[in-house]
C-alpha cells in the first residue's frame, strides 16, 4: 500500500492511502482532502491541483512535461522549484510516505 | 416539513461545488443537495470522452466520494424533481408532493438536452449525452452498431464522433449550419476541426439539415432534407440544452431563457441564488452582456460567489471564462468569449496541429483558442483578463512568447 501525507492549506495533517494506478489529485479528491479542487477532473487543463512536492520525492517524479510546466504558469505566484500538478502524478509504491504540501486554491 | 438553512436544488457540478465551498469557507448551518438523478454527483465532461472510451470507469468520474458528503453534513436528497417554488413560503415541492423549506434556495438545474422534433425523434436508438443515464445507454447498445449519425457539431456532437470514431464506428456528423461549432468558435477554428474530423473517418456534412429518423421499432436510418437516406442504428443528437428554470419563472423569478441573477447569483428573490448553466448573468467578458455560461468553470465559479454572498462575504462575480475539449490527440483550450470578434489573428500552423487563435474586439483581446498550444492558453489569459492592446503582427509572430509581446 502506497501512503501519502498531504498537508492541507491551513496545515491540517492528512495521511491517506491510494490505490494502484491513482493520480496524487484523485487520491486527494476520494478523500476529501483540504485543497485540491480538480476542475478538470485530471486533463491538465485547471491548475486546481498544484502542490508543492517534499525535496526528497521531487527528484524522483517523472519529469514535468511542456503542457503542465505551462499550466503552472496559472499559480505563479504560488509556484516554487517543487510545484507540480497532482494529476500529473501517478502514486507508485516507489512514492510511498511522498509528502505534499498544498497551497490552496484561490477563485 | 424538513428545513434546510441552504437548500441546493441540482446535485450536477455547480450543485456539489457550492455545498463544497459552504463547508469550506465555515457555514454551519445545515445543507442538502435535492438532485433529480439518483447518483452521487459527478463529472459530466467525460460522458462524451473517457467515459464513452471506456478509459475512466464510473467511481473516478465522482466530484467527491460517498463518505465526504456524509463527513460534511450535507444531505444528498437524490431521485427527487422539484416541481415548484413558493417564494413567500419559502419552500419547494418535489413531483411527489412532498416538501423542503429553505433559507436560501441555490438553484443549479443546469439543463436538459434539446431534443428534435422531426417525425422518429423519440424511437428507441435516439440518444443524448447529458447524463451517466444518457452514457450507458449509448454504450449498452454500441455493440450492434455499425454506424451512428451525430446530430449537430458542437462540442458534445465533435467529442462523441471522436470516441466513436476510436471505438471503431462508422460516423455520420450532420450540422445545419455551414461550419462546425459555428456558435462558440471562429472559422480558423472550425474549418480545422472539419479537416482533423474528415481525415479520423467522420463523414461530416455542413450545411445539411434533418427531415426525420426512420425505422420500425428503433433508429433505422435518418432521412435528410434532400431525401437522402443515411443508414445507422444509433443516432446521437447534440444541439444544446434548455435551461431548467420553469419552477422560478413559474414562481414569479425574473428570467427567459435561464433565471436572471445579479452579480452575486442572486435571482430577483433576495434569498434565492442561481449558477451554473441555468443562470443568466452579465459577463464583464462579453462586454456586460446578459447570457449562459455552459460550462465547468463557470458552475464552479458561480458556486462560489454565492456562497460568499451567503455567508456574508459578498463579491461581484469576476471570473475568466475558461473552456477545454480533447478530441482525438487535440487539446484545445479557450479563455473568454470569443462573440462579437471583430478581427481573428492565426498564431502558428495549423498543419502542425498546434496553434492558437486569438480574438480581438476594437483592438482588444477578448478570447483565445488554443489547440496543442497550452502555453499560449495561459499567456493570453492574463492578456485577456487586462483588456490589452497588442499589434496583430505581433501576435503572429510564434518567435516570441505572448507575455513577451509590446502592448500598444
Amino acid at each position: 500500500m502506497t501512503t501519502i501525507v498531504f498537508f492541507e492549506p491551513d496545515g491540517t495533517r492528512r495521511e491517506v492511502a491510494a490505490n494502484p494506478g491513482e493520480s496524487a489529485m484523485e487520491v486527494a479528491v476520494r478523500h476529501g482532502v483540504e485543497g485540491v479542487d480538480a476542475d478538470c477532473g485530471g486533463v491538465c487543463a485547471c491548475a486546481t491541483c498544484h502542490g508543492h512536492i517534499d525535496a526528497a520525492f521531487f527528484d524522483r517524479l517523472p519529469t514535468v512535461n511542456d503542457t503542465e510546466d505551462a499550466m503552472l504558469e496559472l499559480v505563479e505566484d504560488q509556484r516554487a522549484s517543487n510545484s507540480r500538478l497532482l494529476c500529473q502524478i501517478k502514486v507508485g509504491p516507489e512514492l510511498d510516505g511522498i509528502v505534499i504540501k498544498l497551497p490552496g486554491v484561490r477563485r | 416539513m424538513q428545513h434546510f438553512d441552504v437548500l441546493i436544488v441540482g446535485g450536477g457540478q455547480g450543485g456539489a461545488y457550492a455545498a463544497i465551498q459552504l463547508r469550506q469557507q465555515g457555514f454551519a448551518g445545515t445543507v442538502a443537495i435535492v438532485g433529480r438523478e439518483n447518483e452521487l454527483p459527478y463529472e459530466r465532461p467525460p460522458l462524451s470522452k473517457e467515459y464513452m472510451l471506456g478509459d475512466k470507469d464510473w467511481e473516478r468520474l465522482l466530484i467527491r466520494p460517498a463518505a465526504f458528503w456524509h463527513d460534511k453534513a450535507i444531505a444528498l436528497l437524490l431521485g427527487l424533481e422539484v416541481t415548484a417554488v413558493d417564494p413567500a413560503a419559502r419552500h419547494v415541492t418535489m413531483r411527489d408532493g412532498s416538501c423542503l423549506g429553505y433559507g436560501k434556495l441555490i438553484w443549479a438545474t443546469g439543463g436538459q438536452p434539446r431534443r428534435l422534433t422531426c417525425l422518429g425523434a423519440h424511437m428507441e436508438g435516439v440518444h443524448v449525452v447529458r447524463t451517466r443515464g444518457d452514457a450507458d445507454a449509448i454504450l449498452g447498445q454500441l455493440s450492434g452498431v455499425s454506424r451512428a449519425v451525430i446530430v449537430g457539431g458542437g462540442y458534445i456532437g465533435l467529442e462523441a464522433a471522436a470516441a466513436l470514431r476510436k471505438l471503431g464506428k462508422e460516423v455520420t456528423l450532420l450540422e445545419a449550419l455551414p461550419r462546425v461549432l459555428a456558435r462558440v468558435a471562429g472559422e480558423y477554428v472550425s474549418s480545422f476541426y472539419e479537416a482533423e474530423h474528415c481525415a479520423h473517418g467522420v463523414d461530416l456534412r455542413t450545411s445539411t439539415a434533418l427531415r426525420s429518423i426512420e425505422g420500425k421499432e428503433r433508429v433505422s436510418g435518418v432521412r435528410l432534407e434532400d431525401g437522402s437516406l443515411i443508414e445507422c442504428q444509433m443516432v446521437i443528437v447534440g444541439i444544446g440544452i434548455i435551461p431548467s428554470v420553469e419552477p422560478l419563472l413559474a414562481a414569479g423569478i425574473q428570467g427567459g431563457n435561464g433565471v436572471e441573477v445579479d452579480a452575486f447569483c442572486r435571482t430577483s428573490d433576495d434569498l434565492i441564488y442561481a449558477i451554473g448553466d441555468c443562470a443568466a448573468q452579465a459577463n464583464h467578458f462579453a462586454g456586460g452582456a446578459v447570457l449562459r455560461v455552459e460550462s465547468v468553470q463557470n458552475a464552479n465559479d458561480q458556486a462560489a460567489c454565492a456562497v460568499k454572498a451567503i455567508v456574508g462575504e459578498p463579491q461581484a462575480y469576476s471570473a475568466t471564462p475558461w473552456f477545454w475539449s480533447n478530441q482525438y490527440d487535440l487539446k484545445l483550450q479557450t479563455v473568454g468569449i470569443s462573440s462579437g470578434y471583430d478581427a481573428a489573428i492565426l498564431r502558428g500552423d495549423r498543419a502542425s496541429r498546434s496553434f492558437s487563435v486569438i480574438y480581438l474586439k476594437a483592438g482588444r483581446l477578448i478570447a483565445i483558442d488554443a489547440i496543442n498550444a497550452t502555453r499560449d492558453y495561459v499567456q493570453a489569459r492574463q492578456l485577456i483578463e487586462k483588456g490589452a492592446m497588442i499589434a496583430p503582427e505581433d501576435l503572429a509572430d510564434t518567435s516570441r512568447p505572448l507575455k513577451d509581446l509590446p502592448r500598444l
